[in-house]
């Protein structure tokens, strides 16, 4: 049976932590929106809309894990993050899952703030301070755009995994008792490697987005530009 | 990195529009060959329950045993498939190409509804966007820096800004 429930479930955690998380998206939700103005001009508003379709069917692409009794799916925090920025990629990644949860049944409508709160908070915050550093000490170049993608793809699901781990910890309906240790170290295990497939996807798509138009890039028009030497190859570019 | 507005405009709608339709392709035909196992969430909310062929759980205990029913389960698209669609492959590639879709329509939709309007646009055609888009960056790493107002573009800081783009 196909089972494609993505994100957080009905009945996971229990409904005070939930709403505590749903607050606490809602105001973070809003001060996204308030910063994104600044951000959002002609250009960016039809890329961020394409940057949120891109990761809804992204996300649709379950690819194996460990031996292939486990599969992972991009979260797509770092992609947003590097492509639109922070404020605006958060705002992407949450319209992904409040798309997902209203209309497809993925994710519990009353989890949505912990879904939110891991994928759209975390992962694009993690993701784009570590492109914010990686941008500046990296060479200039497409392979340290890329390793910039890579890399803060796979710290940024990591991070996010452990963001449920909390709020598991906070009102898990099953008593895991001492094994949360056990549950983190599970989740941490499983999300390592689906870091590294997100990381494969967002390095791919985001050279070729800066070789076909490096000005729709965000992280290369705000912290500084990609360099025109392309001494390397570039991963899957297809043109 | 000047930008010719007409120009732009078309080659960033036909980039739009093929973005799109890799997103299409993907939500509409590759879904199909897509892993079906429990994502890394699931599967570690599934352990210590053993499960049948149908992924009813059969003993044990783990997180996932108290799943409850999502509250739109009868949605029309739920489970990533259009309700009333026997074929499996149209079912799930159908569901992926309204999704893309919807998404499409409600994100841009909302971004473009809150973007700066036009006041501030003519001025980004010319030194404004790359600039601005600067300090907003700046901003977002280290908060507090005071971000100029876009509409205050109406006096030439082409050269500062790129300055400050360098040394950010």
């Amino acid at each position: 049976m196909e089972n494609l429930a993505m994100h957080i479930s009905n009945g996971i955690v229990n409904g005070p932590v939930a709403a505590a998380f749903g607050a606490l998206a809602l105001v973070a939700l809003a001060l996204c929106v308030f910063r994104s103005r600044q951000d959002l001009d002609d250009r960016l508003a039809p890329m961020a809309g394409l940057v949120a379709a891109f990761i809804f069917a992204v996300q649709m692409l379950n690819f194996p894990i460990f031996t292939g009794a486990v599969s992972g799916h991009l979260l797509g925090g770092a992609l947003a993050a590097v492509l639109v920025g922070p404020w605006v990629g958060a705002l992407c990644v949450a319209v992904v899952l409040i798309v997902q949860s209203l209309i497809f049944g993925d994710g519990g409508v009353a989890m949505l703030g912990l879904n939110i709160t891991n994928m759209a908070l975390i992962g694009v915050a993690v993701a784009y301070l570590l492109v914010a550093l990686l941008l500046r000490i990296l060479p200039r170049t497409v392979s340290g755009l890329a390793v910039t993608a890579f890399v803060a793809s796979v710290l940024s699901v990591l991070v996010a995994s452990q963001g449920f781990v909390l709020q598991y910890w906070l009102g898990g309906t099953t008593d895991v008792g001492n094994s949360i240790g056990g549950l983190a170290g599970t989740m941490a295990a499983a999300h390592l490697l689906i870091g590294v497939g997100e990381g494969l996807i967002t390095a791919t798509t985001v050279v070729t987005v800066a070789k076909v138009r490096p000005d729709l890039v965000y992280a290369l028009r705000s912290l500084r530009p990609l360099s025109t030497a392309r001494e390397f190859p570039v991963p899957g570019g297809a043109r | 990195m000047t930008i010719g507005g007409t120009r732009l405009t078309v080659r960033s709608g036909a980039f739009i529009l093929g973005g799109l339709l890799v997103a299409l392709l993907l939500a509409g035909v590759v879904s199909n060959f897509a892993s079906a196992h429990p994502d890394g969430l699931d599967s570690s909310l599934r352990e210590g329950c053993t499960f049948d062929a149908d992924d009813n759980i059969t003993g044990g205990s783990c997180p996932a045993q108290e799943t409850k029913d999502h509250e739109l389960a009868d949605s029309p698209l739920a489970d990533y498939g259009v309700k009333g669609v026997d074929n499996g492959y149209l079912s799930t590639g159908l569901s992926g190409v309204l999704g893309v879709l919807i998404t499409f329509a409600v994100g841009g939709g909302l971004f473009w509804l809150t973007r700066r309007r036009s006041a501030t646009a003519t001025v980004t055609a010319g030194t404004g966007t790359v600039g601005t888009a600067g300090s907003a960056g700046g901003g977002g790493v280290t908060t507090g820096t005071p971000t100029p107002r876009p509409g205050d573009t109406s006096t030439p800081t082409g050269a500062g800004r790129t300055g400050t783009d360098g040394s950010e």
